[in-house]
């Protein structure tokens, strides 16, 4: 699966994560939520790989179970170290993780919850240097304003506490403290869900140009198809639990292979008007991870569905040079993707660019 | 960054200006507490009373335990502030003797016998905060004893004065109290802590034991155990066997607020992303969680003071805690006990007013403190 | 607004602020704008610039301690109607016969947040029963057949059954729609959507708005749909409105509020937004700082802590007013104020 002959940074092979369902005095477990169910994918150095799908498909439990939050159930983690030493995380234990936890790094959703209100800035930022044996309290203080100084925030801030700032800002505290380590990877779980409109630019550019100065590698989590599309070079789209398309950005919004991208892609509405779509939306409910429908999990909403659909499971195959779906009738179907003509003609949002272009 | 970086200080209130920004969890609890109006008033009212447990032999001019025949069941006595229209506080002399008839006591004033009340007075002698030996007191008078001249809230039946005793008796329901809700803190944390830090079976005993211990109605239990101690023991016994009488049912509660905050702390990512830095589970626990409950506890445990109170009260009233010749509010109360002594000096009820006090004032204070502990949260 | 046709509700300078200890919250400055009758209003503006304070005021249920301090709500009725002419919303008494009227058959409101605001612990079929029998003179049982009737209308499967469901038992997707359902139970002129898909996820939210569309279509009402999404917006509104900080900074027809903006605003939020369509992976133009705090309005033009095209001594010192800079188009900026 790896591109080059050098093994993938990160490489995960048939992840589970099984939650119990308990109920009543004793606890007693009545059933299982299939969270993330047999998921494999990769992560080349320097890439990004985004993880898309509706709530409660399992995209944030991956992510967990790759920077060791929780413990899988089964399956592999394969991290390839700064030594070039491939370590399978999935079954370490909180003191053997320790000295990994340097490499992989995680960026939050929520601005508000993910940093201690009751720290100031040098604390927050600094802690993650101070338990990795950055012992000089000088020698922090200047690192910490280097980062503050990376992520465009005033290095003057260092005494100040979290709610002095606004969301936008937050989350930038919230990356210094990911880059503190200098990580290899990192993990961001809809970092820009919880933003203002306006302040998501900003805070997607960070990411982008920072990956391009620390050649960071990124697994990415988010549910807006357009902030994933702008984004990553490879998305993995899930649907309960289970990757069931996985391929580079450019062919998975051109010419998406499984029928679930394609709905998914049809519903994202467009900011133009006059690319008004009149398609009709993808009909029924998500499937209950806990009581999945037999066969392919999303034939009860598929439009393509046949008979077989109902009692086999499709595999995830590689229907192209690195694209890979999981889907029956992947080679018969043609679907549809956001590219309905060139990108030329469409200019969807010209009148702005040129508008505020020609005034600058 | 390509972007221009506006100055912060534009997009965030300027006018309140640097102090906030740099502002700690506990200043801005204060400055949320210093808004609720009772609750400063509440906590102006158990300074007060503090001061009176420190101070209660110097605020007091009697000895509470000596008896004086002559004077039992004496009413409250006015103090004259001024004398001629001068200022010279005093009070009148007074005489008792026995209605001839009725049998009932009877106290005269005697308008021609001014006693002057003298600051810094020496009256009994007592250690101030237990070390210090000396007989001075706020109040006293020159000639004559306290015991036979002063009785700013009158005696009980035995002739003790009452001011001198209910300082005494605050002085234990109060510590009784503080002692009390220590020894809850303790447990609730420790309990609440293992339960909320373990999960799991630990979680399922400790709960199923909370459960249970709140299930049993709590003035029966209290009684039951007290009535248990020994009649033998002495004060200072009974005092502690109380205590831990009125703190097995306090810390439950504790318990259940530690173990909530500890688990909805859990779930922050903050939390988790000190774990993902590499922090130690100690590091996690006293850098990350304490602190972020410490002022959620402190509310709590002011909540739960009034209640260790109340509880010492009502068993002493019923003659199950503290026992004469102890004093305590409940004590104090118990004198109150029959519809006759109350019909013939309904004075010996005014104890009863500093515990309805503290207890508001606690209340108060807890629900401002309750409000101010999380200064985050809007 | 001179137009050929009356709008059915005209906003106009409307403020609402909230009195607080720590100071004054201007939620609403001068919002204005006019609504079309059987077409869909969008209200765009980021999270905390009035817009459900905005729809709050016109329904008159803004809580305490916020209270309209100034503007218009007017509500124009069919001169054929029994009730013709307009009345003025602000003038009437929040809890009054007259708006409680108006509230329930006239306006009707979707909240932003459906587990909220339906009842835990009654039934859907109860709940939209009781709303039917408010507002019609029916039977019990002929309200029974309505509210199944009106769930299989908003597209809810099973319509019988579900009538004795609880709203914790429906999924997002189904609690919205049954909140639709209610809404629709008055059969009111004007259906007020308040974020209705903000916590649904994009397919669930493309049926929601399809739903909105083929009932506008069907009944003939005229929507007001808020969002901070411009997706959502570009594919349902008729007419839109921008709103920075309470303000109306822009309105006009979707077209040209996506095709030629004018405010400086509107155009760096356009620019900013990533889409399916625009070039992955290169640095997105964005707009400078974050929203200021509502206790910190800025001096002047609210914008101009961020605008790109300040004006030195002009912008900061004066606030602009809304004026026209097209055939439909209105924008509140001094760049627009003298041509
Ligand atoms: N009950 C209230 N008390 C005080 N301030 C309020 C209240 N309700 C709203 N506000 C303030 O009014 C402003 C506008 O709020 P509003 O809820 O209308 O924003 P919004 O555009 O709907 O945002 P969101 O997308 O978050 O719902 C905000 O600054 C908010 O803090
Ligand atoms: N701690 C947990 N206990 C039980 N179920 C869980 C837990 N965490 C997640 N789940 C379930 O796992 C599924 C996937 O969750 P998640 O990964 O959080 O979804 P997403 O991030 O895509 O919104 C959901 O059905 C969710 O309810
Ligand atoms: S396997 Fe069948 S049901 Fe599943 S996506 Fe493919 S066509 Fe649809
Ligand atoms: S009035 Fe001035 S600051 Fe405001 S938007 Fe227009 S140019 Fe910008
Ligand atoms: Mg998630
Ligand atoms: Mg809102």
């Amino acid at each position: 699966m790896s591109g080059g002959d050098k093994q993938p940074l990160l490489q995960v092979k048939n992840l589970r994560k099984l939650f119990p369902i308990r109920k009543g005095l004793l606890r007693r477990k009545i059933g299982l939520v299939r969270a993330v169910d047999d998921v494999s994918f990769h992560v080349e150095e320097g890439e990004a790989l985004s993880l898309v799908g509706e709530s409660g498909c399992g995209k944030t439990t991956t992510a967990r179970c790759v920077l060791r939050a929780i413990k899988p159930t089964s399956g592999e983690i394969l991290f390839r170290t700064e030594e070039d030493t491939v370590i399978d995380v999935s079954g370490l234990s909180r003191r053997e993780l320790r000295p990994l936890r340097s490499q992989m790094q995680m960026i939050f959703q929520d601005p508000v919850s993910s940093l201690n209100p009751r720290m100031t800035l040098f604390d927050i930022i600094g802690e993650p240097l101070q338990v990795n044996g950055m012992r000089d309290r000088q020698q922090r203080i200047d690192r910490v304003e280097e980062l503050l100084r990376l992520v465009g925030l005033p290095p003057e801030y260092l005494q100040r506490f979290p709610h002095a700032f606004s969301g936008g800002q937050r989350q930038r505290i919230g990356i210094a403290r990911a880059l503190a380590l200098n990580p290899r990877l990192v993990v961001a779980d809809e970092p820009v869900s919880a933003l203002d409109v306006s302040v998501q630019a900003q805070i997607l550019n960070l990411m982008l140009e920072l990956q391009q100065q620390f050649g960071l590698t990124y697994l990415f989590v988010a549910h807006d198809l357009s902030v994933v599309k702008h984004f990553s070079d490879r998305v993995a789209v899930m649907y309960v639990g289970q990757i069931v398309e996985m391929a580079p950005s450019e062919t998975l919004f051109n010419a998406p292979g499984h029928p679930y991208t394609e709905a998914l892609l049809s519903a994202v509405p467009q900011p133009d008007p006059r690319l008004r779509s009149r398609r009709a939306a993808l009909q029924g409910d998500v499937a209950d991870p806990a009581n999945p429908p037999s066969g392919c999990y999303f034939h009860p909403r598929c439009r393509y569905a046949v008979d077989i659909c109902r009692v086999e499971p499709p595999k995830l195959e590689e229907l192209d040079k690195d694209h890979f779906v999981s889907c029956h009738r992947a080679h018969e179907l043609t679907l549809e993707g956001v590219m309905v003509g060139t990108r030329a003609e469409r200019q969807p949002i010209a009148g702005a660019v040129s508008q505020v272009s020609s005034k600058a | 960054m390509t972007e221009r970086i506006l100055p912060v200080e534009a997009a965030i209130a300027p006018e309140q200006g640097e102090r906030i920004f740099v502002a700690s969890q506990w200043q801005l609890m204060w400055w949320r507490f210093r808004k609720h109006r009772l609750a400063m008033i509440g906590a102006v009212a158990i300074i007060i009373f503090y001061l009176a447990v420190i101070g209660a032999d110097f605020i007091s001019y009697s000895d509470p335990e000596v008896t004086e025949a002559n004077f039992s069941q004496m009413p409250p006595q006015p103090v004259r502030l001024f004398d001629g229209g001068a200022f010279r506080p005093h009070v009148l002399g007074v005489k008792g003797a026995r209605d001839p008839n009725t049998f009932k006591r009877v106290f005269q004033t005697d308008p021609n016998v001014k006693i002057p009340l003298r600051f810094f007075a020496r009256g009994y002698k007592y250690e101030f905060l237990g070390i210090i030996p000396t007989d001075r007191h706020l109040i006293g008078v020159d000639e004559g004893r306290a015991e036979e001249t002063i009785f700013l809230l009158g005696t009980d039946t035995l002739g003790r004065d009452l001011w001198s005793r209910l300082m005494a008796g605050t002085r234990v329901s109060l510590t009784i109290g503080l002692v009390s809700v220590a020894l809850s803190l303790f447990l609730g944390v420790l309990f609440g802590g293992l339960s909320g830090l373990y999960g799991g079976a630990v979680d399922t005993v400790i709960q199923r034991l909370i459960e249970i211990l709140r299930s049993i109605p709590t003035i029966p239990l209290w009684m039951g155990l007290a009535a248990g101690l020994p009649r033998n023991w002495t004060v200072l016994q009974v005092y502690f066997a109380i205590t831990i009488i009125i703190s097995l049912v306090g810390w439950t509660e504790l318990a259940r607020v530690v173990r909530g905050r500890f688990l909805a702390l859990r779930e922050e990512d903050f939390v988790m992303a000190a774990e993902l830095s590499g922090c130690s589970q100690w590091r996690i626990i006293f850098r990350h969680l304490v602190p972020s409950f410490m002022s959620h506890i402190i509310a709590a445990t002011t909540l739960a003071l009034p209640v260790m109170i109340i509880s010492e009260t009502s068993l002493s009233f019923l003659g199950l805690g503290i026992r004469p010749p102890a004093i305590s509010w409940g004590v104090l109360l118990q004198d109150a006990q029959s519809l006759q002594s109350v019909a013939l000096s309904p004075w010996l009820l005014i104890p009863a007013i500093p515990v309805i006090a503290v207890i508001l004032a606690f209340n108060f204070v807890g629900d401002g403190l309750r409000d101010a502990a999380d200064p985050y949260g809007v | 607004m001179e137009n050929e046709e009356q709008p059915i509700l005209s906003v106009r300078n409307l403020k609402t602020f909230f009195f607080m200890d720590e100071g004054t919250v201007r939620a609403v400055e001068d919002a204005s704008f006019d609504v079309e009758p059987g077409k869909t209003l969008g209200i765009v503006g980021e999270s905390g610039c009035g817009k459900s304070v905005t729809v709050r005021s016109i329904l008159r249920i803004v809580e305490r301690p916020g209270r309209i301090v100034g503007g218009q709500i007017l509500l124009y009725r069919n001169a054929a109607g029994d009730r013709p002419g307009h009345v003025d919303l602000t003038q009437l008494e929040a809890n009054g016969p007259e708006m409680l009227a108006i509230r329930g058959d006239e306006i009707a409101l979707v909240f932003q947040e459906p587990m909220t605001s339906l009842s835990p612990v009654h039934t859907i079929g109860n709940q939209l029963i009781e709303a039917i029998l408010l507002h019609r003179q029916v039977s019990r049982r002929e309200a029974r057949e309505i509210a199944a009737e009106l769930l299989h209308q908003v597209g809810i499967p099973r319509p019988a059954g579900r009538l004795e469901e609880y709203s914790f038992q429906l999924s997002g997707g189904l609690r919205q729609r049954a909140m639709i359902a209610i809404a629709l139970s008055c059969d009111p002129r004007l259906l007020i959507a308040d974020e209705p898909t903000t916590a649904l996820d994009v397919t669930t939210q493309g049926q929601i708005l399809d739903l909105l569309r083929s009932l506008q279509e069907e009944r003939g009402m005229a929507i007001i749909l808020i969002t901070h999404d411009l997706g959502v917006i570009a594919e349902m509104a008729d007419d839109v409105v921008v709103m920075y900080l309470g303000q109306t900074v822009e309105k006009g027809p979707v077209d040209d509020i996506f095709h030629a903006p004018k405010h400086p605003y509107t155009q760096s939020l356009l620019q900013s937004i990533p889409s399916i369509h625009s070039r992955p992976r290169v640095n997105l133009p964005t707009i400078s700082g974050s929203v200021p705090h509502p206790y910190n309005r800025p001096s002047g033009c609210p914008f101009h802590p961020r605008c790109p095209e300040y004006i030195v001594g002009t912008c900061e010192t004066r606030a602009p007013s809304l004026a026209p800079v097209g055939e439909r188009q209105e924008a509140s900026c001094f760049l627009y104020e003298d041509a």
